[in-house]
């Protein structure tokens, strides 16, 4: 059995659970507020990572994404994170 | 019908405890108050285990201000109308969970309880105990505790002047995470925390509430079964918000110092948040509340009361304002873009009543919830410390001569003793424009405005000393920090002290508590330096091995002339370096509990033991010689002893050093230049001929002294048979730096 | 010389400005909230460091748009003097009275510390009293210092002479050690064209006492008290 790799582009994204206390997500809201935008309801601040990697199919690139989600780019005791997977051309 | 064994699990009650509650109060408590008295009669809250312990600790004195354990923090008279406030806090269990927002609203909670008294605070220290390196979750811990510190208290504008950090096996998964606030107030407008005057409105300022950290108290910090709470808590965890921290702090110093006829009394709301806060105002003031609870403000939908007053979340202010005040203190608040809500009112009787929509959800008796029962446990002396104190250290073979310098640069790269410039560069260090001597020294010291005074800050604790012998190392933890502090040329005035311990439960655990503690009571009365405020924090264990019995001193030191400081570099060339304390020659013993045995030996033993009497002597030579202008530097005898001691004056001052022909370290080389024997102090001298006045104010005070040799302008370091250069020392003295 | 120091909420320098600029220097200064909107009393505006707005979003970012910034941007116009110190710097950047960025530490992290700064750049009246090429000694403290512009800008403000501090070290070198945050071309404070406003990330208000570690900062202040002296003259 031969494996090709695909290229995938994971998009990430990383956000304070909704129950965390989001001192960012506030003071922005504040802040669009003083600037007239009224019809702002709440803000929530997070974070989004591209990334590139190399699987041999989508399934495995998910999981792949799923582990660097949990073992590094959140931290599960305050965030949570999703993502997407987009196949690139063939490595 | 009886409560379930669940239900008492959640709030941490044990069943004799429930059923003295309802002996107490004469019927069965319902659920918010429940929770309530869970929190409050934790070991966090209520101090049952430690108090009759801490009752011990020597803590009036002509210059102390407050009651022990009666306000937020101790207060100590400085001079000129003006006092300093200080008090340390631990915040291990949720460091050890999230070490960034644990660290961070750790800070955020020690600066709430000094601006509570209606203090400015000035200066941040922290003391820090971290596993060892080879361990990857430590680096993870460090770099997050490190940074949520510096996170924190940069955003507030407080400089960081001080602290520790100390690596050892015992901290493996349980890092201490100790931190030390002092503020400055007008002793006349010092605020109480206290509800008082029937009709006086509670106005609960700062963040919205939300569910953050219910059961912080009765969960994390004193869960009998440490090990669960790693799985269980993690909703616990609090985001510290430091810019609102910081608007209050603005607040409420604006409020104390320059109205503080609007108000009774502050109260920060930290552990069992609105419960605590409002049940400890209350208890001070003798005095019950009625609270609406639909108007504390929410960030959550749906709270339930209980959520409400269990409820954690950060950067909160409780405000009792006399009632023809409200206005002016809203209009204060709304200044400073602050919310300001009433949430209830002062009323006499003897409970805090809890209402929602004017039902009546809880009430709770403030005096049954503020005397928690209190445990008197049976200590049991560890077999295995009385094993380690036997070990005969003279039975290892001494340093070899020819391995001097190279065992120099492995001492200096020891993470316990190399440079912790690496964390501290990461703390603004200078912030209010009055630091006089920056971390890196032996204290901090910072100017207090609008007068001549300084005050010199410290933590210290060396554990490995405690654990061989709790009563010496409580007892060192004092010398040590009294040393630092003269280093300065300050003197010794108050201690606030941090008793991180493991389960009390155990008797081998409570017996070094309780060791530590007549240790640390006998060096205060020896030191004159009362014990003004504290904290405990117990069941510090990982897989059933507590860490290391770690009793942290917070020192405060006033300098009546702030430029009478001392620094700790060798600043000049040429001048002469002499030892107080001690000959140079140390026997084997002096080795136990050292840097050195366990590097070179990888040993943790022997018998530590403290002078206290011949240390004081030596503090008192120090400053009576930097009174009469003789000294240029000095600098203490600690971890690694007289070498590193040497070297780091040395580094510290840019300046070499050469000892004298005659150094004598008598007949063991390792314990003359790497034993901790305590009571040592470097100095160098402004002038040659200071060295007979040094000498005669030396047999006054009885104290023995050597004269090790001078700096000189070339970066050689020659100490006996070490030699070295500058910039040798100085790349594996910043070994930390490069990890 | 009448000294307005801005404080926005999380600014904490403000006093600390207020302490050289009036104890130590002897000038008139007072502390103005963000919502203060007139500056016709007086001669210069101090935007002070801090953590404006938690630095939340960027720093400087919501600091920006406070009322009292567009009162400042019209006294920058007209040519009177503007610094920004640190978030100050941050917040000139921001409201475009400068160009360019300051972007995280290239090292990632916080950093407090004395630097060495050696003056280049053309005229300003906030540097008129530095000759060219000497060093002073002023401490940094930030997380986000690390200077950032596009290359064309980078070289105008070259072209133009308009940085005027730079990171160094003690003997006046410049170099990638000697460079606490990454910044480009080692700038650490940059004027805009007329030279009346002044941005950089060092703190002069940190080194104004001896007791304190030095007076290298009060240079800069009195650079413009004597420009201002003269120009009455």
């Amino acid at each position: 059995m031969t494996e090709t790799a695909v290229r995938f582009l994971a998009e990430i994204q990383v956000s304070l659970k909704p129950t965390v206390n989001d001192p960012e997500g506030t003071t922005i809201a504040g802040a669009l507020g003083n600037l007239g935008f009224d019809t702002v309801q709440s803000v929530r601040a997070g974070r989004y990572f591209q990334v590139m990697l190399e699987a041999s199919d989508a399934v495995t690139a998910e999981e792949h994404v799923k582990q660097m989600c949990e073992r590094l780019l959140a931290n599960p005791v305050i965030e949570t994170y999703s993502f997407k997977v987009t196949a690139l051309e063939p490595a | 019908m009886p409560v379930s064994q669940e239900a008492l699990d959640a709030v941490a009650l044990s069943r004799a405890e429930y059923e003295q509650l309802v002996e107490r109060l004469k019927r069965e408590p319902n659920e918010v108050e429940l929770g309530m008295f869970g929190s409050l009669w934790s070991e966090h809250c209520g101090y049952k285990n430690s108090k009759p312990l801490l009752r011990l600790f020597p803590s009036g004195g002509d210059r102390v201000l407050t009651q022990a354990g009666a306000e937020n923090a101790g207060a100590i008279d400085v001079g000129g109308g003006r006092c300093v406030v200080m008090k340390v806090e631990s915040h291990n269990h949720p460091s050890a969970i999230e070490p960034y927002q644990g660290a961070a609203t750790g800070v955020g909670g020690i600066v709430r309880d000094i601006f509570a008294m209606g203090a400015y605070p000035i200066a941040l220290l922290d003391s820090l105990r971290f596993g060892t390196l080879d361990e990857p979750q430590t680096r993870y811990l460090y770099d997050g505790v490190v940074g949520g510190i510096g996170g924190y208290g940069n955003c507030l504008g407080i400089p960081n002047v001080g602290g520790e950090v100390f690596f050892a096996a015992p901290y493996n998964g349980n890092p201490l995470v100790n931190a030390m606030c002092v503020g400055v107030a007008d002793i006349d407008k010092l605020v109480s925390a206290r509800a008082s005057g029937e009709g006086s409105v509670l106005l609960l300022v700062g963040s919205d509430t939300g569910r953050d950290g219910i059961h912080g108290a009765s969960g994390l910090a004193s869960r009998t079964d440490p090990e669960s709470r790693f799985a269980e808590m993690r909703p616990a965890v609090q985001v510290g918000n430091p810019f609102m921290e910081k608007l209050l702090m603005e607040a409420c110093y604006e409020l104390a110092s320059r109205h503080s006829d609007w108000i009774v009394g502050i109260q920060d709301l930290g552990a069992a948040g609105l419960t605590s806060s409002i049940v400890e105002c209350c208890a001070r003031g003798r005095t019950g509340a009625v609270i609406d609870i639909e108007r504390v403000p929410r960030r959550e939908t749906g709270m339930t009361p209980y959520e409400v007053m269990l409820s954690e979340s950060q950067e909160r202010m409780l405000i009792i304002a006399k009632p023809e005040h409200v206005d002016q203190v809203t209009a204060l608040f709304h200044g400073w873009e602050l919310h300001c809500e009433a949430i209830g009112t002062v009323v006499g009787g003897p409970d805090v009543i809890i209402r929602e929509h004017g039902e009546e959800v809880a009430r709770v008796p403030w005096e049954t919830a503020t005397e928690p029962p209190e445990y008197r446990r049976a200590g049991e002396r560890p077999a295995e410390i009385t094993e380690l104190n036997r070990f005969d250290i003279g039975s290892l073979p001494d340093l070899a001569p020819g391995d001097a310098s190279a065992a120099l640069l492995r001492m200096l790269a020891r993470p316990n003793i190399a440079s912790k410039r690496g964390v501290y560069r990461r703390y603004d260090q200078q912030v209010l424009g009055n630091t006089v001597i920056q971390p890196g020294g032996d204290a901090g010291v910072v100017r207090i405005d609008e007068t001549d005074l300084a005050v010199a800050l410290t933590t210290d604790c060396n554990a490995r000393l405690a654990y061989l012998d709790p009563y010496a190392g409580g007892a060192i933890a004092v010398a040590e920090a009294a040393r630092n502090i003269v280093c300065t040329g300050a003197n010794p005035v108050a201690v606030t002290d941090c008793m991180n311990f493991g389960s009390p439960e155990k008797p081998d655990v409570y017996y070094t508590m309780e060791q530590a503690v007549r240790g640390i009571s006998e060096a205060c009365m020896e030191f004159g330096t009362p014990v003004v405020s504290g904290n405990v924090s117990l069941y510090n264990e990982r897989s059933g091995r507590p860490v290391y019995p770690t009793p942290v001193i917070g020192m405060l030191g006033v300098l009546d002339d702030a430029s009478k400081h001392l620094g700790a570099g060798f600043t000049a060339a040429g001048s002469p370096v002499w030892l107080l304390g001690a000959d140079v020659a140390q026997p084997a013993p002096t080795l136990a509990g050292s840097e050195y045995l366990e590097a070179e030996h990888e040993t943790v033993a022997g018998l530590p033991v403290v002078d206290l009497l011949a240390e004081h002597r030596l503090q008192q030579l120090v400053l009576a010689a930097n009174d009469e202008g003789l000294l240029r530097s000095a600098h203490d005898c600690s971890e690694g002893g007289l070498a590193v001691a040497v070297a780091e004056s040395s580094m510290l001052g840019a300046h070499g050093f050469e000892s004298t022909a005659d150094f004598d370290p008598g007949e063991r080389l390792d314990s003359a230049l790497f034993g901790e024997a305590q009571g040592r102090i470097v100095v160098s001298l402004r002038r040659d001929s200071d060295a007979d006045r040094l000498r005669e104010l030396a047999r006054e005070y009885e104290v023995p002294l050597a004269h090790l040799g001078q700096t000189v302008e070339a970066e050689t370091f020659r100490l006996g048979p070490i030699e070295s250069t500058l910039p040798e020392l100085t790349y594996a003295y910043e070994a930390l730096m490069r990890l | 010389m009448r000294f307005a120091i801005v404080r926005f909420p999380g600014t904490w320098s403000d006093r600390d400005c207020y302490r050289v600029l009036h104890d130590v220097l002897g000038q008139e200064a007072s502390i103005l909230w963000h919502r203060e909107t007139d500056l016709s009393g007086y001669d210069a505006v101090v935007l002070p460091g801090g953590f404006s707005y938690g630095d939340y979003l960027r720093c400087g970012a919501i600091a920006r748009f406070s009322p009292v910034m567009d009162s400042v941007v019209s006294f920058a116009e007209a040519g009177k003097p503007v610094i920004g110190i640190c978030n100050g710097f941050q917040v000139l950047c921001e409201s475009h009275l400068l160009p360019g960025a300051l972007i995280l530490n290239d090292s990632l992290q916080f950093r407090c510390e004395w630097t060495h700064l050696r003056r280049d750049g053309g005229d300003t009246p906030w540097a008129s009293a530095i000759p060219a090429g000497d060093v002073i000694r002023i401490p940094i403290s930030h997380g986000d210092g690390n200077y950032f512009a596009e290359p064309g800008t980078l070289d105008e403000l070259e072209r133009d002479s308009r940085v005027i501090f730079r990171y160094c070290d003690e003997h006046g070198d410049v170099t990638a050690e000697a460079n606490p945050n990454g910044s480009q071309r080692n700038i650490a404070g940059i004027i805009n064209r007329r030279g009346n406003v002044l941005g950089m990330m060092p703190h002069p208000e940190r080194a104004g006492e001896d007791i304190v570690g030095g007076t290298d900062g009060n240079r800069i202040w009195t650079s413009l008290i004597e420009a201002g002296l003269a120009a009455v003259r």
